[in-house]
């Protein structure tokens, strides 16, 4: 819209255009200030002095020492690196396929339920209000051993819950179902997105004969496929950063690890090595790690969602 | 352009077929009573699911009135009804000089994040200057970048400002905006009726006061959706406070609460029952924010999401 306003009108307005738009320019600048300023300190600075750190040893007290790729080295032998990634994979690929599949369950029954709708969407949503940190507290108790809210009603139906808390076979899984708990958001981007799905698709592929799992894969799936892709994309990122919930359920405030490994995430680990053991070079090292397996993963993403992702048209 | 607009209008969930299928249709053939018992079916589903999604809340506010060794016993009902883990956790822990804190905090980050966000998205709205274009991609691209990255440098340049261990570190670097919601609030700015402005400049209003009397009052909905969602961020960052905030005295709602969990779980003996009644003090505060906004967060949600 703007663009098209503008290349119309400049032929007619050249002459005065040139003074106005170094006012223009000006004014653009006074309302930009606070992010150019906020992205140099706060975005250039650090990533160019965080890629200085990875190369040295520094505890804040004494000056940074230059190691060269040393950190980098380390990572690699670091079987706490090794356990803290292969933990982060594990639980982000197990999440986001259940996290998805359950939000648009979620929101397919929800765009089902007519009048009713709003209220489920308010009940759905309200766990994303609770704070993470009270969320960890709410999962070492409802897992709690056998006295714990989940075991006991497994008790009901004959099953003999596992110790999800303390056996390292079961803490991921635990988490898993934990953070399911939390899908409101999505369910309602994918409801919004599942509005948007225009009625004389479904009416023309009924026509054709379609049955409710045709229209599905054939008409709804490809045309809520953008939303979906962005669900997955956003909650991978957020699945490999995991912290809150599994910190505060396994890990302690000083140098003390009170759960076992199978919770060590890897921004966990991270953390605990630059404002625990005040290793900042190391840190920074495994930070840009991270960057570089974030970088693959969403790539990755990227490229099959091309075969996958149905983009109507091209201005959206 | 109406890009953000779309996916909210189109979302009137409750003036949908329902209403329509039910007054307008003499005839009832049989597809109609399918879908009715399969709305039946639907609603049952949803209902059973929205008991697991509600029932921890209820539980955990139950057990926050029975007795320390009652904790797990799952009735809803307390079996002896205590307010005895209320009196406890206020004489444990500061909870309201928390509460105070994370008010404090929560109420500038929102404040800066909005306006400062704000002021950019309008630049990259209204204006056409030199490098917007690439400007507007590097906004974008800082999205991407993981927080882990900046984490580091950023501690250091706070400590070398001796800003560690006082709130400033919790809300000061929102003063210079979000690029989610610059993101946000541009695409919302980019549907407001560009005369206006054109109008007003005329009128001689100078272009702050175009952006602060006319852009701003204009753009409420979509700030109310910033607002809303940095709320619910700072309230419950966990990582930054554990950072910055060293003395209980200055400890935010997840810090304490952390500190709760360190003292009274992984200190020893498990005290349940402070640990589930201050959650329950901490969380309500945002569960009443939620029913206040609902209409705003649930929409922004839909909204942001759709266009992410």
């Amino acid at each position: 819209m703007t663009t098209v306003a503008s290349a119309g009108a400049a032929p007619t307005r050249a002459p005065r255009r040139r003074r106005g738009g170094a006012r223009e320019n000006r004014a653009a600048l006074l309302f930009l200030a606070p992010w150019l300023i906020g992205f140099a300190v706060f975005t250039a600075w650090p990533l160019i002095y965080s890629a200085y750190l990875s190369l040295t040893d520094y505890d804040v007290i004494n000056d940074p020492s230059f190691v060269g790729f040393d950190n980098y080295a380390e990572l690699f032998s670091d079987p706490k690196v090794s356990t803290a990634l292969g933990n982060t994979l594990f639980f982000t690929a197990v999440q986001v396929p259940l996290y998805v599949a359950v939000s648009l369950a979620l929101a397919l029954l929800l765009a089902r339920a007519g009048r009713a709708s709003g209220f489920f969407r308010t009940v759905f949503f309200l766990p994303k209000m609770t704070p993470p940190v009270a969320v960890g507290i709410l999962f070492l108790l409802l897992f709690n051993g056998q006295s714990g809210l989940i075991n006991t009603s497994l008790g009901w139906v004959g099953i003999d819950g596992p110790s999800w808390t303390t056996d390292p076979a079961w803490v991921k899984p635990g988490l898993v179902i934990m953070s399911l708990w939390t899908v409101g958001s999505s369910v309602l981007i994918l409801l919004a997105a599942l509005r948007g799905v225009p009625e004389e698709l479904y009416e023309s592929a009924r026509l054709d004969g379609a049955g409710a799992w045709r229209q599905f894969f054939s008409v709804t799936l490809p045309m809520i496929s953008p939303a979906v892709f962005f669900i997955v994309v956003v909650n991978t990122i957020a699945g490999l950063q995991t912290f809150d919930e599994a910190y505060t359920a396994f890990f302690g405030a000083g140098n003390t690890t009170y759960g076992n490994d199978a919770a060590l995430f890897y921004v966990i680990y991270l953390f605990q090595q630059a404002f625990q053991f005040l290793n900042m070079g190391y840190a920074s090292a495994m930070a840009w790690l991270l960057f570089v397996v974030i970088m693959i993963v969403t790539a990755i993403q990227a490229i099959v969602s091309r075969r996958l992702v149905h983009y109507e048209g091209g201005s959206r | 352009m109406s890009a953000l607009k779309d996916p909210i209008a189109g979302t009137r969930p409750d003036a949908e077929a329902p209403a329509v299928a039910e007054q307008g249709a003499p005839a009832p053939r049989p597809r109609r009573r399918r879908t009715r018992v399969g709305r039946i079916v639907t609603i049952a589903a949803l209902t059973l699911i929205a008991v697991v999604f509600v029932y921890p809340f209820v539980w955990l506010v139950s057990a926050s009135f029975k007795p320390r060794g009652e904790v797990f016993d799952n009735r809803l009902i307390p079996e002896t009804f205590t307010l005895e883990n209320y009196l406890q956790v206020w004489q444990e822990a500061p909870l309201g000089l928390w509460l105070l804190n994370t008010v404090i905090v929560t109420a500038l980050a929102a404040g800066a994040v909005t306006i400062s966000s704000a002021m950019v998205a309008w630049a990259f709205a209204f204006y056409r200057f030199r490098g917007r274009g690439p400007l507007f991609a590097l906004v974008l691209g800082s999205m991407m970048l993981p927080g882990a990255v900046t984490m580091i440098p950023t501690f250091l340049i706070w400590n070398s400002l001796g800003a560690v261990n006082t709130l400033t570190p919790m809300w000061a670097h929102n003063l210079f905006g979000s690029a989610f919601y610059i993101f946000l609030l541009r695409q919302f700015m980019l549907s407001l009726p560009r005369d206006l402005f054109d109008a007003a400049r005329v009128d001689g209003a100078n272009p702050w006061q175009v952006f602060w009397r006319i852009a701003l009052p204009l753009s409420r909905p979509a700030l109310a959706v910033t607002v809303v969602f940095e709320v619910q961020a700072v309230w419950t960052d966990l990582m930054r406070a554990l950072i910055y905030l060293r003395d209980s005295a200055n400890f935010t709602i997840p810090r304490g609460l952390k500190a709760l969990v360190d003292n009274f779980g992984f200190g020893g003996e498990w005290h349940w029952e402070i640990l589930i009644t201050a959650s329950v003090i901490t969380t309500i505060p945002m569960i009443i924010l939620f029913f206040v906004a609902q209409k705003h967060i649930i929409e922004g949600v839909a909204a942001g999401g759709v266009k992410g």
